[in-house]
């Protein structure tokens, strides 16, 4: 256990700046290099869907401004950072004129709940089969089963999510199709939201765990027979140790923690899929908010929700590689690189 | 007892034991690559014998089941459209002719592009070093934590309909960093190693050594890195085609279940609308992982032992 070196943290902290302001850059670069005008496109969609806009003066004053059809160039982009480090991405053009910070605080913990859920079922389950698929005392049949269900995890959230969503909501009626929770329900801390909560919940979730764990029990694998033929385990099992007791304390230790670094570098995939998870079960999260805002050509709601999702993976690759030294004391940090 | 070499050695000439002893032919490669060319021969045979005209809207009755099946308003399935209809009167046999390659061809250019680049960038920090190799790691290091679909899902909305090529080009502007770092890691490496030492010492060219001693011994890592980011980049344009955005006028597996989703096709017990296209990403997806897997074993001698 050692304190994390200067350098080491200011390194992650650099990246962690660069990430989010490369991310923030381009989401406003790429839109101005477009060849038709965003805020064509939404008025026109607007005109065309309402007949009269009601606010259209307001809202077209607020697009100009966002667009930046008054000022120069750097001068829209100082104030589009400025807006975007204390999260202001204006007002939304669909539900005007509610703020874009206000909706995505309404969506952001329903995402963040499914997704912690979500990976911590994976993590236990995963490690669980990895460590069990290279364990020599293993029965046969385990191994053999595995890797059919590792076929699974070759696919994408969203299909194993139409496929339970058909099964178990369209077919079976065992589940709700859409929503986070019942529209009969009074959201509160009652037991009747609670549980209308974990019912809605349960095929989402399930359709990201099932196709997530077998990463973590591919990675695992690979480590366990990476450790098995570490000199330290050969001294146990000569030592006379119980299988068992090697598995947990000599193999499972030492082979989980890289697993750790694996996962900071899928966050951002998984972050992705479960925004598509969300967008077909129109679960209330930041997915449906996406989905919605890209029917109703909100083009803040796009930026903000994109600019709040990767500026949330940042952060968590940041915190893992943080917390990752504390948890592994064989890796020392000292110039940055390993 | 037929695992022994030694039996067989007696068998076989010299060159057919290489070829079973030789990693890549592997069953998983095999099946894999298997699958992806069934899907490539579908699109190809089919533009052939199918009629592609069937693909605009209201070419054929609406949601009409496959053959063999009813639908809930008791028609049954024709032979004029083995697999069913979809709720605008498309024929679902020639949108997943067309829609199946383009899938597959958004994935290997994108994948392709960013190999490229990939290759390209990590031998330039591997080699260099110095600054170079600063602004080269610091920037795959700080654009592997940003999700390609969220810049996308922004540019696409503010672009508006794009084409297959260019969507391609967007998701590869995104695979890169992880064959840059994965190749300048074994280039940093390799640099200490005897034979690139040797080479050098007999005087061989940067070039030389780059491609002609280093490459051949990153074939199987960068098939591996290649192969992942196919997966990755079809997974990114399905996601975009599933939100709505992606090309508008070309039928994608992708913009299929979209537009079976919006039109409740679950609910309506239209299985074969959302399902066959699901189906098809499906063996996609499974075929690409077994490549992967089969390329891990050429990759990593360990592996092989444990089977």
């Amino acid at each position: 256990m050692g304190r994390i070196p200067r350098s080491y943290l200011l390194n992650r902290v650099v990246t962690l700046l660069l990430t989010v302001w490369i991310a923030a850059t381009l989401i406003w670069i790429i839109p101005r290099l477009s060849p038709v005008d965003p805020a064509d496109i939404m008025l026109g969609r607007m005109a065309a869907g309402a007949g009269a806009v009601e606010n259209a003066d307001q809202i077209l004053a607020q697009l100009k401004e966002n667009f930046g059809l008054n000022d120069p160039l750097v001068i829209q982009y100082l104030k589009y950072i400025r807006n975007v480090v204390t999260l202001d991405f204006g007002l939304s053009t669909a539900t005007f004129p509610t703020r874009v910070s206000t909706l995505i605080a309404r969506a952001l913990p329903w995402t963040v709940g499914l997704m912690l859920l979500s990976v911590v079922i994976t993590f236990f389950i995963g490690n669980a089969l990895g460590a069990i698929m290279a364990w020599d005392r293993s029965p046969k049949l385990v191994r053999v089963a595995i890797p059919v269900a590792m076929v699974f995890t070759s696919i994408p959230p969203i299909l194993s999510g139409l496929l339970l969503m058909w099964l178990f909501a369209a077919k079976l009626r065992w589940f709700p199709l859409t929503s986070a929770y019942g529209l009969t329900v009074e959201p509160g801390w009652t037991w009747g939201f609670v549980q209308s909560v974990i019912h809605h919940g349960f095929l989402p979730a399930l359709s990201i765990v099932i196709v997530t764990f077998g990463f973590w029990a591919l990675g695992m694998r690979g480590l366990m027979i990476t450790v098995q033929g570490e000199d330290y385990v050969m001294l146990a099992k000569a030592k006379g140790l119980r299988p068992r007791y090697i598995l947990y304390r000599y193999m499972i230790r030492n082979a989980i923690l890289p697993q750790i670094t694996a996962f900071a570098l899928k966050i951002g995939l998984l972050v992705a899929g479960q925004v598509l998870v969300e967008r077909i079960f129109a679960y209330n999260g930041m997915g449906k908010l996406l989905y919605d805002a890209i029917l109703d050509q909100d083009f803040p709601v796009i930026q903000g929700v994109s600019f709040v999702i990767i500026l949330m993976t940042a952060v968590s690759v940041f915190l893992v590689d943080l917390v990752y030294p504390f948890v592994d004391p064989r890796i020392r940090h000292d110039g940055g690189e390993t | 007892m037929t695992g022994v070499p030694g039996s067989r050695a007696g068998e076989l000439k010299g060159w057919q034991m290489r070829r079973l002893e030789s990693p890549w032919m592997n069953p998983k490669l095999f099946w894999g690559a298997g699958l992806l060319l069934a899907i490539v021969a579908l699109g190809i045979i089919g533009r052939l014998f199918w009629n592609l005209d069937l693909a605009f809207t209201g070419a054929a009755p609406l949601k009409l089941p496959p053959v063999g099946f009813e639908n809930l308003r008791g028609q049954e399935g024709a032979w004029v459209h083995p697999i069913g209809t979809d709720g605008s009167g498309r024929d679902m046999l020639a949108l997943i002719v067309i829609g199946a390659p383009n899938s597959l061809f958004v994935g290997l250019l994108a994948s392709l592009i960013g190999m490229s680049l990939g290759i390209f960038l990590g031998f330039s920090a591997g080699f260099i070093g110095g600054r170079t190799d600063d602004i080269i790691r610091v920037l795959s290091d700080v654009m592997i934590t940003i999700p390609p679909l969220l810049i996308l899902v922004v540019v696409q909305s503010a672009w508006g309909d794009v084409s297959l090529t260019m969507m391609a080009l967007l998701i590869a502007g995104f695979v890169w960093q992880s064959p840059t770092r994965l190749i300048r890691a074994q280039v940093l490496s390799m640099k200490q190693s005897g034979y690139v030492q040797m080479a050098r010492l007999s005087g061989a060219s940067t070039m030389h050594i780059m491609f002609r001693e280093m490459l051949p011994n990153l074939v199987p890592y960068l098939f591996g890195s290649f192969i992942a980011n196919v997966t990755t980049s079809i997974v990114t344009a399905v996601g975009l085609e599933v939100l709505g955005l992606g090309p508008q006028r070309i039928p994608t597996l992708g913009r299929t279940i979209y537009e079976a989703i919006n039109a409740g096709a679950l609910i309506q017990n239209l299985w074969w609308w959302w399902g066959i296209p699901t189906l098809l990403l499906g063996l996609m997806f499974i075929g690409l992982l077994l490549i992967n897997l089969g390329l891990d074993e050429v990759s990593n001698p360990r592996l092989r032992k444990l089977q």
